[in-house]
């Protein structure tokens, strides 16, 4: 701190104000706003020219300046005051219980830090083992594929399950971008190259250039269904969602049970500590009951603008057990399927011997699903590579 | 010129713009420290109207750009007038001049077509550049729109770099369709529009359509207020209310009580969903009718 009021000192008077200042810039960045150093220098300027009288002209000039999301904004009042009004109280200035920006008090519905913890990868394991452990884990691999995931406990197993499945993923994005890339070759005239290259045969286009459309990345929305009924299921699809994030340039990650939570920052997270921390808070209701009408809806109303284009396929993870009413889910996924390319429902279920689409909410979803897919071990998932890249 | 928040808030009603001194505060700050403008918010709330009354106060030309996804730099920067060049080339096919000239004249900044962008720095007063909807640009425009808006230089392999003369008022807004990338929040300043009170959307109304009767806006207004509290998937915003309330007098509606079954009609331009529009039968239009007035 004293280093940043040194900086600022030789441009101007207002020392006092300066460090005053680098203050509240670091109880604002503690609160996760994204400002540094050059909004401090910035702050100060603006201050010296707001009408310092007007506290409000200060507050205003602050704001605009300090902010740079909607959460941001919507916090940012409640920690000036703290700040700028109540002196020498700068450890209770921190609003709200989330340290950071990405995850907004609307995304996360403030939950008890009760609830099972999700496996999230400590980092450690294979990884680390480098080359001579690839190769061991390729035959493991092919043993652990076919395996129920049901059956895997083991939390070595677990992380190597992990890996695959990023491994998967990432399989899924480089064969999607390839093939785009391919059968696209040359579609239009590139003008400007034309134009170029014809210079030097006085002007008649000779060498003719072509121009390749610019492969498009598939976006991927998976929403995983965390009930009782999924129990078993859903520390390995959680592995499977981080693998997703970390694989595709454009992905989001919702969980639902009773409510629907966007875990996408949280599974993104790289401090794995911090990670369990967040994923804990919202693990209330984990492992309870479903109402997936309703957590649809919740999506629809609430993401889907954000998260789906014309190229988003959705991937819903779930067994269609829902204690809600089956009208709202077929509404829900009628309108889900206006938005969505593509909507992919994977059920572990259908694995299981005489398992038939009974559930009534799996009933009323059916028909608007492009692929109804099962979801009980790696191979499943791996099976449904070629169709996600034809989408 | 220096205008302060007073100054900014004045000229900004005097153009029909019903500004807070939060906004105002933002227009001085960013002509102060050679900022972008980013403004959040939800549909209709008159994110695009900040700019065109911006180059209204400021007397100086609207230049804007609509983001989409696949913009790309020849729709967004400059772009070379190809039929000409060919032509050009055709003329000076039989002139006697080496293989270099021909490719510099045809290369000449005439032939240059200039998209937004590349317009907006090489004006000699500084326009406001309007970026409208950023967030459905891809991320890699994105990425090229900030590298423009911390040099204010473009470069064109055939001509050099095209440097600003004079830097431009640069205004962006999001809808939320894609988050935007942190380097690009923190070059920008923020702003977000919120829906108004009911009292500022009154004098909203009021300053867009001058001849109308205060008890009209009222009711117009308390109306439309009321109808954002319904279940509804599109929430009119205050574009539709300004819609609906021209609508209204062009009708010749005087009082929201008297005929519910035209007003039930007129609701199309509030409501543009179709479930949205059934989820407001004519009963329902009464109740809220009769609250207004």
């Amino acid at each position: 701190m004293t280093g940043d009021v040194a900086i600022l000192r030789p441009r101007g008077g207002g020392e006092m104000l300066a460090r005053r200042l680098v203050g509240f810039v670091r109880v604002l960045r503690d609160n996760g706003f994204p400002v540094g150093l050059r909004e401090t220098i910035d702050g100060l300027r603006a201050a010296r020219q707001a009408e310092l009288g007007h506290r409000d002209g200060f507050r205003w000039a602050l704001r605009c300046l300090l902010c740079a999301s909607r959460t941001d904004w919507r916090r940012f009042d409640e920690i000036f005051d703290l700040y700028w009004r109540g002196h020498g109280k700068l450890q209770e200035a921190r609003v709200s219980d989330q340290g950071s920006r990405k995850a907004s008090a609307e995304d996360i519905d403030a939950g008890r830090p009760t609830g099972p913890v999700l496996g999230v990868d400590s980092g450690q394991g294979a990884d680390a083992e480098g080359g001579e452990g690839r190769r061991g884990g390729a035959s493991l691999a092919e043993s652990l594929a076919a395996a129920d995931l049901r059956h895997v406990n083991d939390p070595d197993e677990l992380a190597r399950i992990g890996d695959l499945t990023e491994r998967f993923a990432a399989r899924m994005k480089y064969r999607l971008t390839r093939r785009e890339r391919r059968r696209r070759r040359g579609r239009r005239l590139d003008l400007r190259e034309v134009i170029h290259r014809s210079i030097r045969f006085g002007g008649t286009p000779m060498q003719l250039a072509y121009r390749k459309r610019w492969p498009k990345p598939l976006r991927l929305v998976v929403i995983l269904d965390a009930s009782g009924s999924m129990n078993l299921y859903s520390t390995f699809f959680v592995r499977f969602i981080r693998g997703v994030l970390d694989n595709f340039r454009q992905a989001e990650a919702f969980v639902f049970h009773t409510r629907l939570i966007h875990i996408s920052a949280a599974m993104r997270e790289r401090d794995t500590e911090k990670a369990l921390e967040r994923m804990s808070l919202m693990a209330a209701g984990w492992a309870g009951g479903t109402r997936i009408g309703d957590c649809l809806a919740a999506f629809n109303r609430n993401y889907a603008a954000s998260a789906i284009t014309s190229r988003t396929a959705v991937m819903i993870v779930s067994d269609g057990y829902d204690t809600g009413s089956p009208e709202i889910l077929g509404a829900e996924m009628a309108r889900l399927k206006r938005r969505a390319k593509r909507i992919v429902w994977l059920n572990p279920m259908i694995a299981w011997r005489d398992y038939a689409p009974v559930a009534q909410g799996m009933a009323v979803a059916l028909p608007h699903v492009d692929l109804f897919a099962p979801a009980h071990n790696l191979e499943s998932l791996a099976a449904l590579e070629p169709y996600l890249a034809k989408l | 010129m220096t205008l302060d928040r007073e100054e900014v808030l004045k000229r900004l009603g005097a153009v029909g713009y019903v500004a807070g001194p939060q906004l105002a505060t933002a227009i001085v700050l960013m002509r102060q420290l050679s900022r972008p403008l980013l403004i959040e918010g939800e549909a209709g709330v008159g994110k695009t109207e900040v700019a065109k009354a911006l180059a209204e106060v400021l007397e100086t030309p609207l230049i804007r750009l609509q983001c989409y996804e696949g913009l790309d730099a020849s729709a967004a920067v400059y772009e070379w007038d190809y039929q000409r060049q060919l032509l050009a080339i055709k003329i000076w096919e039989s002139e006697d001049r080496t293989a270099e000239e021909k490719e510099r004249h045809i290369f000449d900044e005439d032939f240059l077509l200039k998209r937004p962008l590349l317009k907006a720095i090489s004006m000699e007063k500084p326009p406001v550049l309007l970026v409208d909807e950023i967030d459905r640009a891809d991320e890699e425009f994105e990425a090229y729109l900030l590298e423009v808006l911390s040099d204010f230089q473009i470069s064109i392999p055939e001509l050099g770099t095209v440097t600003a003369s004079a830097i431009p008022y640069v205004v962006l807004t999001s809808n939320g369709t894609r988050e935007l990338s942190d380097a690009l929040r923190r070059r920008c300043l923020y702003h977000y529009v919120d829906l108004p009170s009911e009292a500022k959307e009154m004098r909203i109304v009021t300053a867009r359509l001058p001849g109308i009767e205060n008890a009209l806006v009222a009711q117009v207004v308390r109306f439309v207020q009321a109808l954002r509290k319904e279940d509804l998937h599109k929430k009119p915003g205050v574009a539709e209310t300004l819609d609906w309330a021209a609508a209204l007098v062009g009708i010749g509606v005087k009082d929201l009580r008297t005929d519910p079954q035209a007003l039930h009609e007129s609701l199309m331009c509030l409501l543009k969903t179709q479930e949205d529009q059934a989820a407001v039968p004519i009963e329902v239009v009464e109740r809220l009718a009769g609250k207004a007035g």
